[in-house]
This record gives C-alpha cells, sequence and structure tokens, in this order.
C-alpha cells in the first residue's frame, strides 16, 4: 500500500491531517462545530459547480468555502445562529446536488464529494494541497494568541482591543481554507469529525494549550493514516473510518477525562476550619 | 510620580436606547488612587467602564487616560470584566491565563523566557494564587477565577486598573479579602484602581474617592465630600438622609418616595 | 399559464402522490420546526436529520422501507441526543458533532454497500436528496396517519413544550415533567424528520424543519400566528417545488429536470431571507397586530 498511487494518498493524508489538527484545536475551543460542519457543504457545492462548467474543482472548492465562511459569519449576526448556519448548509448541499444532476456523472460523483475516495485522494495534486495546508498553519500561528484570548474571555480581549468580531470571521476564512485542502479526501460531510474528534480529545489529556495543540495533531494524523490504511484494504470509504476514529477517539479522550475527575474529587482534602484560618 | 491624573473624564453623555444614561458624568483619577464607583444595577456603571474602555461611543465630552485620547489598543489599562465564566473543558492553566496578559495582543507564536515566567511567577504570589497556579482556568472557584483574572490584568503593569461589579455575588468574607487584596495590590503596584460596586460599605475602609452615579449624573470625590445629605439629595432629586452608624453608611429616602434608585447599603448585615 | 404549468401537471399521477405526500409532511415539519427554533434546538435538530440518513440508508440496504429506516433512525438519534442533552452547552456541541459524524460515516458505509450489492445506482441520490416523484402511493395513508400522530403529540404538549423553552426551572416548579416533555418532542421531531425524508431526502430534511419556522418566527406575533405561517410558507414551497421540478423537465435539455428538493430548499432559503429585510417584518407586524392596535413604538 506504500507503493505507487499510494504514496499520494499518504502525503496528502498527512497534510490533511496536520491542518485538521491544527485548526481542529480552535473548532473546538470555541465551539465552532457547527460552522466547521456547515461550511465544507458550500465546498460541496462548489466542487460540482466547477466539474460542471469544467474548471479545477479545487477553485470551486475554494470559492463557495470562502463564500460560505463569509456568509454564515455575516448572516449569524443578524438573525438566530443556529437556524441560518443550519439553513444555509442545506442551501449549499441541495446546490451542490442541482449542479451534480446538471452534469452527467450523477452518481458516484456524489458519493465521492461527500464521503470521501481512497482513488479521488491519490490522483488529487500534492503542490496545492501544500501550499493551502502552509496558508492554514501560518495563519493559526500568527493569530495564536489573540485568538486564545479572544476564545476564552472575549470581553477581556475586547477590552484589549482585540477585536472579537474580526477575528471569528477570520478564523471562519481559515476553516474555509482548510476545508478546500481537506474535503477531496475526507469528503465534505464527513471532514469536520477530524477537526473536532481528535482536538477533544486532546483537549482531556492535558491543561496545557501548547500541549493540547500538539496532542490534537498527533490524533489526527493517527486516524487519517488508520482510515487510508483500512480504506485501502478494503475499500469502504474513507470518511467512515475518519468519523468512527474520531469517535473513538472522542470517547477515549472523554473516558479519560471522567476518570481523571473522579481521582481528583476523591484525591482532594475538603477544606476545614483550620484551612480557612490559615488562608486569609 | 507626575501630576497628571490617570484618568480624565470630562463632562462625558452617552444615550443608549432612548435613555440617557450618562449626563455631564465628569471625574479624576490619580496614580494610585482607589476609587470606587457607586451605583444601583441598571444606573449606568457598566456603560460607563466601557467608554472608558473605548467600547463605547460618546455623545459629548472626552476621556483622556493619562492624558492621552482613549483608544481600544490602549495599553496602560487592565481590565477584569463582570461575569467571568470558563468552560472547564477549555486547555489553560491558571498559570498560562496570567502570562498571556503580557502579550496577547502581539501576532505569532513565541516561547515564554525565564523572565516572563519569573513574573508571572511573582503576580501570582502577590495575588495568593500559588496554589491553584498549575490547575485548568475553568476548574477553578469563581473567586479563584477571579484573582487569575486580576493577575492577567496586572501583569501587563497597567497605570489603571478597572472592575466590573467584582463584589456582587460573594458572601462577606471573601468581598473583605478581594477588597484587601486590590487595595495591597494597588499600592504594591503604584496602579489606580476603579471599581464599580453596587454596596459601598465594604469599600469604606480603602476607597481615596468616590464617585455616586444615579440618573445619569455623578458627584464624585472624597466619601466625607459625596456621601452627605446635602450632595446626594441634589443628585438625587429628591431628599435624602446619610446616616453613618459604627463606620458604616445608610442612605435612606423618605416613605413614599418612588425613585428608589438607591443602591442599597449594608443595612442588616453586621459583621 | 402555459409556461408556468406544464401541460399533464394536474393529471399526472406521481405528480398527484407528491403533492398530497409534500403538502402534509410540510406541514408537520413546519409545526414541529416552530418549537425546534424557538427552542433553539437547530442544530440538535440537523443532527437528527443526519442519523436519520443512517437509518435510510441501512433499511435500503436491507431491504427495508426507506420510511420506517428514517424514522427509526430518527428515534435513536432522539435517544442519543437526549443522553447528551444533560451535559453542559458547550460540550454539547463537540458531542452532537461527534454523533452527526458517526452517523454519516455509518450511511456512507450503507450507501457504499448499497451500490456494490445491487447494481442499482440511485440510491445515494434517493436516499440523501429524496425521491418524491417516485414514491409509491400505497404509502399515502401511512403518512397521514404518522402525521396525525406527530401533530397530536404537539398539539397534547404544546403548552408545557413553550413554557420549558423559556424556564426550565419554571417548568419543574410547576410539577412537569421536563424530561417527558423532552422524550415526547424528540419522537415527534423524529417522525417529522422522517416523513420530510422521503420527500426531499433526509440531508435536506433540515429545510422543512426548520426554514419555514425560522422564517415565521422572525416576523409573526405569538405562537399561533407563527405555526399558520410556517404550515403555510411550508406547504406553498413544496407545491411550488414540485411545479417547477415538473416544469424543469420542459426547461432543461438533459431529461433528468433538476431535483425537486433542490427547488423546495431554494425557496424555502429565499423566504427565509426575504423574512429578513426589516421593511418585510414591519409590513407584516403591522398586519398582524391591527386588532390588537399595538402602535410601532412598542416593538
Amino acid at each position: 500500500m506504500f507503493s505507487g498511487f499510494m504514496w499520494n494518498a499518504w502525503e496528502v493524508g498527512t497534510m490533511v491531517a496536520i491542518v485538521g489538527g491544527v485548526v481542529g484545536f480552535f473548532v473546538v475551543l470555541r465551539g465552532s462545530s457547527f460552522p466547521a460542519h456547515a461550511i465544507p457543504n458550500g465546498a460541496f457545492a462548489g466542487a460540482a459547480g466547477a466539474n460542471l462548467i469544467g474548471i479545477n474543482p479545487l477553485i470551486g472548492l475554494g470559492v463557495f468555502s470562502f463564500a460560505a465562511a463569509l456568509g454564515i459569519g455575516g448572516l449569524a449576526r443578524r438573525g438566530r445562529a443556529d437556524a441560518v448556519t443550519a439553513l444555509a448548509l442545506v442551501m449549499m448541499l441541495a446546490l451542490g446536488a442541482a449542479f451534480l444532476s446538471l452534469s452527467t456523472q450523477y452518481e458516484p460523483q456524489i458519493f465521492s464529494l461527500l464521503f470521501g475516495e481512497i482513488l479521488g485522494v491519490s490522483s488529487s495534486e500534492l503542490a496545492p494541497v501544500i501550499v493551502l495546508g502552509a496558508v492554514c498553519i501560518v495563519a493559526v500561528a500568527v493569530l495564536y494568541r489573540p485568538l486564545l484570548l479572544a476564545s476564552i474571555a472575549p470581553d477581556v480581549a475586547a477590552a484589549r482591543g482585540l477585536r472579537p468580531q474580526r477575528l471569528e470571521i477570520a478564523f471562519l476564512v481559515v476553516i474555509a481554507c482548510a476545508t478546500t485542502m481537506t474535503v477531496p479526501v475526507v469528503g465534505a460531510l464527513l471532514i469536520f469529525t477530524l477537526m473536532i474528534g481528535p482536538s477533544a480529545a486532546a483537549q482531556c489529556f492535558t491543561d496545557r494549550a501548547g500541549r493540547a495543540m500538539c496532542g490534537s495533531v498527533a490524533i489526527a494524523l493517527l486516524t487519517i493514516w488508520m482510515a487510508l490504511a483500512c480504506a485501502y484494504e478494503s475499500n469502504w470509504p474513507v470518511g467512515f473510518y475518519v468519523s468512527v476514529f474520531s469517535a473513538g477517539w472522542y470517547g477515549v479522550g472523554r473516558g479519560y477525562a471522567a476518570w481523571n475527575t473522579r481521582l481528583r474529587i476523591a484525591r482532594a482534602t475538603p477544606v476545614t476550619a483550620a484551612d480557612a484560618f490559615t488562608m486569609s | 510620580m507626575s501630576d497628571k491624573p490617570v484618568l480624565e473624564v470630562d463632562s462625558i453623555c452617552v444615550t443608549l436606547g432612548g435613555r440617557r444614561i450618562l449626563d455631564h458624568v465628569t471625574f479624576d483619577v490619580r496614580a494610585g488612587e482607589f476609587t470606587g464607583l457607586i451605583g444601583s444595577n441598571g444606573v449606568g456603571k457598566t456603560t460607563l467602564l466601557r467608554a472608558i474602555l473605548g467600547l463605547q461611543r460618546l455623545d459629548e465630552g472626552h476621556i483622556l487616560v493619562s492624558g492621552s485620547p482613549i483608544s481600544p489598543r490602549n495599553r496602560s489599562l487592565g481590565y477584569v470584566p463582570q461575569r467571568i465564566v470558563v468552560d472547564p473543558d477549555v486547555p489553560m492553566r491558571a498559570r498560562d491565563f496570567v502570562a498571556l496578559g503580557l502579550d496577547a495582543h502581539r501576532y505569532g507564536v513565541t516561547r515564554r523566557t525565564p523572565r516572563q515566567r519569573d513574573l508571572v511567577d511573582q503576580i501570582l504570589h502577590d495575588v495568593d494564587a500559588e496554589r491553584f497556579a498549575d490547575n485548568r482556568l475553568g476548574g477553578l472557584s469563581g473567586g479563584e477565577q477571579q484573582r487569575i483574572f486580576i493577575a492577567h490584568a496586572l501583569i501587563g503593569q497597567p497605570k489603571l486598573l478597572l472592575l466590573d461589579e467584582p463584589l456582587a455575588n460573594l458572601d462577606p468574607k471573601s468581598v473583605q479579602e478581594v477588597v484587601a487584596l486590590l487595595h495591597r495590590v494597588a499600592r504594591d503596584y503604584g496602579v489606580a484602581i476603579v471599581l464599580s460596586a453596587h454596596e459601598m460599605n465594604a469599600l469604606l475602609p480603602v476607597m481615596d474617592r468616590v464617585v455616586y452615579l444615579t440618573g445619569g449624573r455623578a458627584a464624585s470625590g472624597t466619601t466625607d465630600e459625596v456621601i452627605r445629605s446635602e450632595v446626594l439629595s441634589q443628585l438625587y432629586g429628591h431628599h435624602v438622609d446619610v446616616l453613618k452608624l459604627h463606620g458604616r453608611v445608610l442612605v435612606v429616602a423618605e416613605p413614599g418616595q418612588e425613585n428608589q434608585d438607591i443602591p442599597e447599603h449594608a443595612t442588616l448585615t453586621v459583621n | 399559464m402555459h409556461f408556468i404549468v406544464e401541460p399533464g401537471f394536474f393529471s399526472n399521477g406521481p405528480v398527484r402522490t407528491a403533492l398530497i405526500i409534500g403538502g402534509v409532511t410540510a406541514i408537520v415539519s413546519a409545526v414541529v420546526g416552530v418549537f425546534v427554533v424557538i427552542r433553539s434546538q437547530a442544530f440538535a435538530g440537523h443532527a437528527l436529520t443526519d442519523v436519520a440518513t443512517t437509518g435510510g440508508s441501512a433499511a435500503f440496504f436491507l431491504g427495508l422501507s426507506p420510511l420506517l429506516g428514517f424514522i427509526g433512525g430518527g428515534v435513536i438519534g432522539a435517544g442519543a441526543m437526549d443522553l447528551i442533552g444533560v451535559q453542559r452547552e458547550r460540550g454539547r456541541d463537540v458531542a452532537t458533532g461527534i454523533v452527526l459524524g458517526t452517523a454519516l460515516g455509518l450511511a456512507a458505509l450503507f450507501l457504499y454497500l448499497d451500490t456494490t450489492k445491487s447494481a442499482s445506482t440511485g440510491a445515494t441520490q434517493q436516499i440523501l436528496f429524496g425521491s418524491i416523484f417516485t414514491l409509491d402511493p400505497s404509502s399515502v395513508p401511512l403518512v397521514i396517519v404518522l402525521s396525525a400522530f406527530a401533530l397530536a403529540i404537539i398539539t397534547s404538549i404544546n403548552r408545557p413544550l413553550l413554557m420549558s423553552s423559556l424556564s426550565a426551572d419554571l417548568t419543574r416548579a410547576r410539577g412537569i415533567n421536563l424530561r417527558a416533555i423532552g422524550v415526547l418532542f424528540m419522537i415527534a421531531m423524529a417522525v417529522a424528520v422522517g416523513l420530510s425524508s422521503i420527500a426531499v431526502g433526509s440531508i435536506l430534511s433540515t429545510a422543512l424543519l426548520i426554514g419555514p419556522a425560522a422564517a415565521s418566527v422572525r416576523v409573526a406575533r405569538g405562537l399561533r400566528p407563527a405555526l399558520v405561517m410556517a404550515a403555510a410558507l411550508g406547504v406553498a414551497a413544496t407545491w411550488l417545488g414540485i411545479l417547477f421540478a415538473y416544469d424543469s423537465f420542459y426547461w432543461v435539455p438533459s431529461s433528468q429536470g433538476l431535483p425537486v428538493s433542490f427547488f423546495i430548499v431554494s425557496l424555502i432559503f429565499l423566504c427565509y431571507l426575504v423574512t429578513g429585510i426589516p421593511f418585510v417584518r414591519r409590513g407584516f407586524r403591522e398586519a398582524t397586530s391591527h386588532r390588537r392596535g399595538v402602535s410601532e413604538a412598542s416593538v
């Protein structure tokens, strides 16, 4: 499985995992699971549209993801964020379905765009993936500290002159960028699991932000590698494995967190009157 | 220490939702002073603090911090918000959150220098938070989180520290602890403090000045100058009596006065 | 007239079935959806539709009726949501996403197995995006019964449901079993989602559930006007969608025409955007408040 066309798959997959882990760290921190789920659906429509007019699917993916990110960011500020995001998400899917129905290859195209396909991965170009991935990683690195503060304590961030709304839009654009390069591998409907499962697990294993970020990447890498290997062997969709493994990691992480809490409660000494005296 | 006030609020007016929240409010804060911003809930204390932070547009008047016009990027202001809610799932230690106070506005990633680490240790010691410094921020109690937020605001060495209702929802003993902490910190770090509250008795021992806010208008000065029947009656627009008893203050309106905009003053607690 | 309604529309059998099933499911979805929107459970509602997808694709693979699969998946999804719902606000976001993701992953597997097992293509399209023109007319009675069932649930619990959306504590204080209400509501949601899945596909059924509801909640004053308006919008969008899809056979050179679900979803999305325009909102508010004589200033 390490020869020929699969080698490309491993390279692309590795890049996808790194970006998924880095971006996913903030997706989980900011509670942006829903936008992370919705933006790739824009990508789906974009890829379908690009396919229809015969241009490079990456362009369609990029343009539509970007538009979806800005749209969700903009609309969410007016109405109820949840309802708007859900509607936009579904609208994108319907649009994608319409585009595909106008072209000739309906069924197989839908499937691979939505759920990821090993052959599709191996034939995609490496260079744009690396460039987009690098852009995502650099963007997160540059915005790291302001984004961290704005995510944890938005009032304090606002008082400092960092603008939480602008950072939110910037982050949604980063998600769009990550989406563009990851959708062909894992599929539009399932890519977000790679962003939330490994990161949520990593945040259970450590108290420190930097380590949680690294853990996020490491777990995402493991997930993608296992998924690629399994998809190669069984021919089942890559997205299926990614979603199931991500869920598994999430379960492990939360289980660990629960066990840890119980330990901590058991070990903590109760505050007695004597303690209260010495505290002041 | 320079003579220029750290904060100059000059005749500011703010209208929100059709209501004149702040009406020609004027006061100064000098270096190292402890100022209490007293007023009942909803009177406009948070609006005033937001205006100082540059987050609220002024209809009239202006605000100067250390002689310069305010801008959101003003580094000489520290801020502790009213509601502090950090999810227990957030992977950040208390210590790291304090360190973030040094450079959250900078782009890029960097390692902490030993000097920065020492600074963090020092501040944690000064706010008495060493005990839980390595715990998750979200796992701390409300009071502990508040201390960490204070440390976060202080580590940037601001000239002015603003706190929005830090004493609300605290039990009397914790109120005393926080007030003592802030007083000590103000003295040791030479930072001026503006703290909003709806109940002023806990602050009487430490306040240098008070800004009393009601109906959009404010009176400022020392507690002796402001907390007097004549001054407050004029502020309220109807007669109120000020009683001072056992080191505590009680503001009482005549029965039948509908405009009960009077903040609670430790009427019943006797500790 | 001839251009809008292409020949043979009203006499066409599948079209009639589509109109009936589409109309009924639109009403149920809209009614349930209003409560979903009021309770700010749009994300959970959407996740439910994805678990319904799993059910539908599994049913297809096993040769069972997709409708039962959708509803079954919806019920299981509702159960999972209920379990998650007791946790913290933020954790819920990720947990819901994980459930959603796993469900879709499994759906992916089932759909893949569908296409390899039977040489038939079209499973993906049918399950995900609906096939309202190929519905079996004999399923109409079942659809009507299920719709009535869901509506009955909503009618019976509508007051505690509304109250619990405003204040959980208040409802509990009145001795109402919040948990039971939650469970019943989830069942109604599962049925609504299942029904609309056969019309527009499970992935898109969120639109029928949330779209008309969100649009009407923005604009209507009070629960009853919101319910009526949502149902009206839902039915209108569905019927117009069916009409346009039928017409598109004639418009578009390829023999397939555009999917019905595309039209329905687009119309719903358009409705939502239109209700966002302040001018429209004010117009509606004034129209519905003429009786009570409420002035503009109090809005």
